[in-house]
């Protein structure tokens, strides 16, 4: 008698809870945590904390679900890119219809809870989110357009509009303009990491600008989007969500991602080989900061609102 | 040799059977917390009323 039997059933790279977590894109869920809650917060319509809280959580819930759904789908091109390999699919920890049964699962959840929290209106433009994202960017268009980027921005965009509708259950235009800056940062912000993280793309046979257009192209690109995203994000300081804590700081931080994005464009490719794309690597970084601080002062000048002290008085 | 009474794989189950009954637990909390807030602010009255209006 032997203990193959027994044995045939253990892997030794079992899948821990953590590796399930990572389906969710924990660090694209910091994001949506983060604008969800802003939205939420910039809303003129108070919120119970517990419903507020509640809200985030199920908003998270929801961008986790579309991680996890975006990574059951795209498993081969995850497996080719360097980015992606170890995620929990391509590594082998998760099945691939484990991650959509957890995927499909917690999308149905974070929309009915979100709904029965908050209102309506919020759970459909959270499943209008997930749908968006799974069917429209990955399934259909990310594999067909080299402006992939330009449309996952769009997905990525929608949180701070369904956490202004859970307090509110009504649109209105401040939530579009954070849409609208998130859209517009979206594909700067991606095509200076396609620059630097080269090959990637490629060799999974995604249409990226950089592939399809050329590098020079993408540099013009970034330039262009950073230009009318310095308008657009300066510009919504007179709106209601805006105020001058928020035109001072966005002032400094489209200066400074506006002067990365032309030292960018009048970059050529042996001067980016020549230091590693140390410039390319910096506008990333100072990406994750623009956005950041925008969202910041839009949360400070809205707490500020109760004591008269936020927005244009 | 001794047969181990633990693996690191039992280990590794064991985190995840703790994971998911620590987000359940959660949940069950979350759900409880949001019930007593509705029901303390008379959300549900007013849906009621709603709808025997309509």
């Amino acid at each position: 008698m032997s203990d193959v039997s027994i044995n045939s059933a253990i892997r030794e790279d079992e899948a821990g809870f953590g590796d399930f977590f990572a389906l969710l894109k924990p660090r694209v869920m910091t994001l949506v945590v983060f604008t969800a809650f802003v939205g939420l917060v910039a809303a003129p319509v108070p919120v119970h904390p517990v419903v507020g809280f509640c809200a985030v959580l199920f908003i998270a819930l929801g961008g986790g679900a579309s991680g996890a759904l975006n990574m059951w789908w795209d498993e081969d091109i995850d497996r080719v890119m360097r980015r992606t390999r170890n995620r929990p699919i391509p590594s082998g920890k998760v099945a691939a219809s484990d991650a959509m049964a957890i995927g499909l699962g917690l999308s149905v959840l974070s929309v009915t809870m979100l709904t029965l929290a908050t209102n309506m209106m919020a759970g459909a433009m959270l499943a209008f989110t997930i749908f968006f994202y799974v069917v429209v960017y990955s399934m259909w268009l990310k594999r067909l357009t080299p402006q992939n980027i330009v449309i996952g921005g769009a997905a990525g965009a929608f949180p701070p509009v369904v956490g202004w509708l859970a307090a509110t259950g009504s649109m209105a235009v401040e939530p579009w303009l954070m849409f609208a800056i998130i859209f517009m940062w979206t594909p700067p912000h991606f095509w200076a990491l396609a620059l630097f993280m080269r090959g990637d793309y490629d060799d999974a046979g995604v249409p990226m600008l950089t592939v399809t257009h050329g590098r020079r192209a993408t540099r013009q690109h970034i330039l262009i989007y950073t230009v009318l995203l310095a308008v657009l994000a300066v510009g919504a300081a007179f709106s209601a969500i805006g105020g001058p804590i928020y035109l001072a700081a966005s002032l400094v931080v489209n200066l400074m991602f506006l002067r990365g994005a032309i030292r960018i464009w009048r970059r050529d490719e042996a001067a980016a080989e020549a230091d590693n794309f140390a410039v390319e690597r910096g506008f990333f970084r100072l990406s994750l900061l623009y956005l950041f601080v925008h969202f910041g002062a839009i949360l400070v000048e809205a707490l500020l609102w109760p004591y008269g002290l936020g927005g244009w008085g | 040799m001794s047969i181990r009474a633990t693996h690191e794989i039992h280990e590794r189950r064991f985190g995840r059977n703790l994971g998911v009954g620590l987000a359940l637990l959660a949940f069950v909390v979350i759900v409880f917390g949001l019930t007593v807030v509705k029901v303390t602010r008379g959300d549900f009255d007013a849906m009621m009323a709603n709808e025997e209006q309509n």
